[in-house]
């Protein structure tokens, strides 16, 4: 059963098993704007908390979207190379930025639910 | 009078809030930086059909009195007195190394009396030194408050005369002032053809209301007239041009009139004869990154080596264009060498593109 908890940063996080996959919100691709490229990481990196994992463009400007735990990636969503629009058309699906496996799951207790991820834009 | 650090709002906040824009800070003015359809979109019907722009950020000023055009031809290199009444002109101010000190249009709107169009950044700078510069002349500089709108695209001049505007006569890089103490100019900063409408605060709000009602007009925001530009390769001050960049670096020695280039009587002459005789270090020119990711403002260029060569001045994504787009200051030795960017940590390749990257369509006279 998935769960999916929620960043200050305005980043998702769905866990299946310790393998998260991780996007930024619909909030968030609404306040970025049209997205006209998306950086992805290298497959096997391994990140910490914090670390700027990818890198997502509009018209105007880049913004850095943070690895929200630490882990390992292990796959990323390759599909917006040549459909960044993607991230704004399906911020919380398919506009998903990558998949990693958690170091250590137990973290997942410092992130927000929905609800209380709601509160914070509203 | 905005708190300093608090940021102004436009007279039409209210209205521009009620269309659903989203503000953001621009040289001190709280702007709407996109409204609903999003920054792909506005640009494109820009392009299309025809954008509206609130732009009450930039300064007005009338010069006016015996000694107008003296004062603006010491003020700018121009020949303020050889305009013909009605005729606009792209033209700087400059210091007295020649450099930039804002980009403005000029208008002869009769015998003895201008309006100067100048740079929101610069509004308080710009004001402080055409004041100092006219007080040696028999002239006055008012600073007008007006609401400042530009109505730009294909479908402008359809509009604007629906509208009632009064465009008559006006072709590109014409202007007028109005019956009711308004301005318009043909004039304007997409490369499209279009005016740019200076209304009193009373009469404004209508008049916002009027065009925006019209179903060719969407509002446009701050973010697609930044790429509207870029695609047009017209400069934006602060970035592409700056006080330390001379128009002959910014390959903009077209604004000046060629009996100009030699000397003349305005700030900056001698300097810019100099640098005109030296030739170029630089030179502002339009780069397109081979790949999808933009390169933006502030990047550093660097030849094959890694030895740099110069900066990004301006760069995104061309909605029109269809890809990113960039203009840089480039060393003039380092043109004829392959020049990358440096962004986080990788060297992208960029192309020379010729400027503008979007054909201009401005309609002449």
């Amino acid at each position: 059963m998935a769960q999916t908890y929620f960043t200050e940063d305005h980043e998702w996080v769905r866990v299946e098993g310790d393998i998260a996959t991780v996007g930024i919100t619909n909030y968030a691709q609404e306040q970025l704007g049209d997205l006209v490229f998306v950086e992805l990481p290298e497959k096997g990196r391994t990140v910490d908390k914090g670390d700027t994992v990818v890198v997502v463009e509009s018209v105007k400007a880049a913004s850095d979207v943070y690895a929200p735990l630490a882990g390992e990636v292990t796959e990323v969503n390759d599909g917006l190379s040549d459909n960044p629009g993607l991230v704004n058309s399906a911020a919380e699906k398919d506009g998903w930025l990558w998949k990693m496996k958690l170091a250590d799951k137990a973290a997942l207790e410092g992130l927000m639910d929905r609800a209380a991820y709601d509160a914070t834009t509203a | 009078m905005a708190e300093p650090g608090e940021l102004k709002r436009l007279p039409l906040h209210e209205l521009h809030a009620a269309a659903g824009a989203k503000f953001g800070g621009f040289a001190g003015w709280s702007m709407p930086l996109s409204y609903p359809a999003g920054v792909m979109k506005e640009h494109l019907h820009c392009r299309e059909a025809a954008g509206l722009f609130d732009i009450s950020h930039m300064k007005l000023f009338v010069v006016s009195g015996r000694e107008a055009a003296e004062a603006l031809s010491r003020a700018c290199p121009i020949e303020a007195g050889a305009l013909a009444t009605g005729q606009s002109k792209y033209t700087f101010f400059l210091n007295d190394q020649a450099g930039i000190l804002d980009d403005l249009i000029v208008t002869r709107v009769g015998d003895d009396r201008f309006v100067v169009v100048a740079n929101a950044g610069n509004a308080q700078t710009d004001e402080a030194h055409l004041r100092e510069i006219a007080s040696g002349f028999n002239c006055t500089v008012e600073a007008l408050e007006r609401v400042f709108l530009a109505l730009q695209g294909p479908q402008a001049e359809a509009v604007a005369h629906d509208a009632g505007l009064d465009i008559a006569g006006l072709g590109f890089m014409n202007g007028k002032e109005t019956a009711d103490g308004g301005f318009i100019a043909r004039s304007g900063y997409t490369g499209e053809d279009g005016f740019e409408i200076a209304a009193s605060l009373d009469a404004a709000q209508a008049l916002a209301e009027q065009l925006a009602a019209d179903p060719r007009v969407e509002w446009i925001g701050l973010a697609a007239r930044d790429s509207l530009r870029l695609e047009a390769g017209l400069c934006l001050h602060g970035q592409d041009i700056t006080p330390d960049t001379n128009p002959v670096d910014a390959g903009l020695i077209w604004a000046i009139p060629k009996a100009l280039r030699t000397g003349g009587a305005y700030v900056g002459a001698d300097a810019l004869a100099a640098a005109i005789a030296a030739g170029p270090r630089r030179k502002r020119v339009g780069l397109k990154p081979e790949g999808r990711q933009p390169v933006r403002a502030g990047a550093a260029l660097v030849d094959g080596d890694g030895a740099p060569v110069g900066s990004i001045t301006s760069g995104g994504f061309g909605p029109s264009f269809g890809g990113p787009v960039a203009m840089g200051s480039v060393d003039v030795d380092a043109l004829d060498q392959p020049i990358f960017a440096e962004v986080r940590g990788n060297r992208l390749p960029l192309a020379l593109h010729p400027l503008p990257f979007q054909p201009h369509r401005m309609r002449k006279g």
